[in-house]
């Protein structure tokens, strides 16, 4: 946007090379990739099948798009002209294969937005930049924002039992709502180690393994309560944050990374060759369900649906669990936004800036990184307990290095110590797995045996490349301080370091 | 007037420091008096570094005995009976008694207040101006937090230490000009501006003694007489003993009541900074020696060259 005029008039001829080249670049990858595929033929044997249509369809699709961004200047005209551009090409192929006016219709419909586009950009080319806001209105505006967002996370089950009756919410509830938020409280967790001590963990499942384990094995051979469990799954994970503290207090970095994974593995390893303890591969099964403080949520007589005297359905007991998840997670939140402000929290981070400077005015870091790993693995516990009253199964098949993996990569993806950025993340990595499962349009266009879920890992890998090259921070990477004299101004990503253990 | 002889707040014995085969320092001697500010020179590599980072427990000495008196005048019997008790510190008739050499650095910051700045500045740089001073309050944070636990519900008497922290940040950033940057982040501050709030961080937690190193390096001549200002005040003002280690002379000569020279990890010279100054050996180290045998010998070298080219 502070590019100079003469760059913001779009160029035809550059914008051509330019896309010439990015499909270029797309051939030459999709060649290896797409073009030739390697099948076992009757005899066995490997033979090459070669999909030239598939390399044609991706350069098609990378020039088209290359040259729009080229043409238009504007990101919201850009963003407006390529589901156009989409949209045309997919109505083309339906024009062509199925029905002649669907698709002339749906033809209609992109070539619409792709003008439509460009009309916008020409006009934004010429309106003037808008005014940042003051800071008093903006602050009172993330204010604003985060109390809708909350109210809409408390009515969310609702609005979705409204609209799609108990059993078309079901999905919604669960596979979003409660999955996201499982994983926005994981990342919250592991936020404090990574994010606020600057202590890469990458063996955080132990702790979310220690905690599903805990209510598993405690109520199906004590028989004690969800609620008695819980606080002890805490207790118990953060003990093996301790545990798994005191090793690493002197690595840092890699060495670091390399021991907490090793954690990581050992757990899962254990859980799975101790048998008499954990009953290994088989797992646990038959783990008591959530209940409503006592009052089960069953069909019988003293159920919660008969209390309430509504009609029993199984969505009951789900909403329940959405509620129990968002205050989980809300606590793991409020506590840390309170920890920063505090000493530890402070402490925490001046760690993770620099761990000399920290010993030389009498922090004791050893504390402090303990105390780090602790409350990171009680939330993790936290997480775990919930997981298995909401499986009612546990195995170790649910704690591999991916999940750990993939909670990192929320915090990273996030921006290190940044809740909402966080929060974002997971929103995005998770509810965009589960979205690739809703998209069987794509299967009109790629055939019947497409499957956009086998491409998750894919697509996952791509949209961390973007990232490293668009925001390498993160999402939120700029910091807000703990406390101020006059002013909260946010402290830019690149002077905030990252941590080297 | 020797202060550092009769009221001697660290006394170092026998101080010998040895990485693997290199003996960085050996067997080196010296006291900072209480209230006194002592500046430790030297030519680069001569072990400057080494001694700051045993006093302040950085390294751990391999010989020698580091013993801080915070209160009082350390009665020689004491500091032996304290020695040979295995203890690392411990309140005794004539005050609290500190053997540094037995203690870990962040011990040493919080129990005995010995705050340390470093040769290459130490900021935190993300995090604002105010931060950086309230974090080096720490341990009496920590404390009115009751570890946290009060802290966590913001009970009465940990806002109170909260509040007290932050007036004497806000003191300490009024006295080094920083109040106007105080929510800015450290690490977008002028070099001379973070050499100030280095010290005024260290000084944060309530030093007795105040080690800084090199603090003069890289500033101007006015930021060098503002620093110079800023010691003196430290030192009539605060009452801290301050120890330095510092190549500008003119600050050393200006500023310091005791000077401390090594070379080669040895001491060459101790004194009032004119004797120091006048010291041959101290200007040998400085400057080179006067070598009659050098001399004569690269004199005949140059005669047989002359001899063989007529």
């Amino acid at each position: 946007m502070a590019a100079p005029l003469d760059q913001k008039r779009p160029d035809l001829s550059r914008a051509l090379v330019d896309a010439g080249f990015a499909a270029l670049v797309t051939f030459g990858l999709s060649f290896p990739i797409l073009a030739l595929r390697t099948e076992q033929d009757m005899q066995n044997r490997l033979i090459v099948e070669p999909r030239w249509s598939w390399s044609v369809i991706a350069v098609m699709v990378v020039f088209c798009a290359r040259l729009l961004a080229g043409l238009l200047s504007d990101w919201r005209a850009r963003a407006l002209a390529i589901p156009g551009a989409l949209i045309a090409v997919f109505g083309a192929h339906m024009g062509v294969t199925q029905a002649l006016t669907h698709g002339a219709g749906i033809t209609a419909l992109g070539l619409a937005l792709l003008i439509g586009a460009f009309a916008l950009d020409a006009r934004l080319r010429d309106a003037p930049a808008p005014v940042a806001a003051p800071r008093a209105e903006r602050a009172d505006r993330s204010r604003l924002i985060s109390m809708a967002g909350l109210a809409a996370l408390f009515l969310f089950p609702f609005v979705m039992l409204a609209w799609l009756g108990p059993q078309g919410s079901l999905k919604w509830i669960n596979n979003y709502g409660v999955q996201i938020l499982i994983y926005v409280m994981l990342g919250w967790g592991l936020n404090i180690v990574v994010g606020l001590a600057g202590l890469l963990d990458l063996g955080y499942v132990a702790f979310y393994a220690v905690g599903a384990y805990t209510y598993a094995l405690l109520s199906t051979t004590f028989g004690l309560s969800f609620w008695i469990c819980l606080p002890l799954a805490g207790v118990l994970a953060a003990f093996w944050g301790v545990i798994l503290g005191f090793p690493v207090l002197r690595l840092r970095g890699d060495y670091l990374a390399i021991v907490t994974l090793a954690f990581g593995e050992i757990i899962r390893v254990v859980l799975i060759n101790w048998t008499d303890f954990s009953n290994g591969y088989a797992g646990i099964s038959s783990i008591p369900r959530v209940t409503f403080f006592g009052v089960p949520f069953t069909a019988a007589d003293d159920g919660f649906a008969a209390m309430l005297g509504l009609e029993f359905t199984p969505i009951h007991r789900t909403i329940f669990l959405y509620f129990l998840i968002l205050c989980l997670a809300l606590l793991t939140n409020v506590v840390t936004l309170r920890l920063r402000a505090l000493p530890i929290g402070r402490a925490w981070e001046a760690l993770r800036e620099d761990e000399i400077a920290c010993r030389s005015l009498g922090v004791n870091t050893v504390n402090t990184k303990l105390t780090a790993f602790a409350l990171g693995a009680m939330f993790g516990g936290f997480a775990g307990a919930f997981f298995a009253v909401r499986q009612n199964f546990v195995s170790p098949e649910s704690f591999t290095f991916i999940e750990s993996a993939t909670i990192l990569a929320i915090v990273v993806l996030g921006g290190m110590g940044s809740q909402i950025g966080v929060a974002l993340a997971a929103v995005a990595m998770i509810g965009g797995t589960e979205i690739l499962r809703e998209l069987d349009f794509l299967k009109q266009i790629f055939g019947e045996s497409f499957d956009p879920a086998q491409y998750r890992m894919l697509i996952f890998g791509l949209a961390m490349v973007v990232m490293m090259i668009w925001k390498p921070r993160g999402l939120i990477s700029s910091r807000t301080p703990s406390i101020f004299l006059k002013k909260r101004t946010a402290v830019a990503g690149s002077l905030v370091r990252e941590g080297r253990g | 007037m020797s202060r550092w002889l009769t009221d001697p707040l660290l006394t170092v014995e026998g101080l010998t420091m040895r990485f693997g085969g290199l003996t960085a320092v050996s067997d080196f001697h010296f006291s900072v008096g209480r209230g006194d500010i002592t500046a430790l020179i030297g030519p680069n590599g001569a072990g400057k570094t080494t001694v700051f980072n045993c006093i302040t427990g950085f390294y751990k000495p391999t010989q020698g005995r580091l013993a801080l008196a915070r209160t009082g005048v350390a009665n020689p019997v004491e500091v032996e009976a304290l020695t040979r008790s295995g203890r690392r510190f411990a309140t005794m008739q004539s005050g609290d008694l500190f053997l540094l050499e037995r203690m870990a650095d962040h011990e040493i910051a919080q129990r005995a207040h010995v705050a340390r700045t470093f040769q290459n500045i130490r900021l935190f740089a993300g995090m604002t101006v105010l931060e950086n001073l309230i974090v080096a309050q720490h341990n009496a944070l920590m404390r009115a937090s009751g570890l946290t636990l009060f802290g966590l519900f913001n009970t009465p008497g940990y806002r109170r230490a909260e509040r007290a922290a932050m007036a004497r940040a806000v003191g300490w950033l009024e006295r080094i000009n920083l109040v106007e940057r105080a929510d800015d982040p450290a690490g977008a501050l002028p070099y001379g501006d973070q050499r100030r709030l280095e010290i005024a961080r260290a000084m944060c937690i309530d030093p007795a003694l105040l080690c800084l190193d090199e603090p003069a390096a890289g500033l101007n001549p006015r930021e060098s007489a503002e620093l110079t200002t800023l010691l003196r005040s430290i030192r009539d003002d605060d009452g801290v003993s301050v120890l330095l280690i510092e190549h500008d002379m003119s600050v050393v000569m200006q500023v310091s009541d005791h000077v401390v020279v090594l070379d080669y990890g040895r001491k060459i010279a101790d004194g009032a900074p004119q004797a120091v100054r006048e010291d041959p050996k101290v200007i040998a180290a400085y400057l080179g020696v006067d070598d009659e045998a050098e001399v004569i010998a690269a004199e005949s070298e140059i005669a047989a060259i002359a001899g063989d080219s007529p």
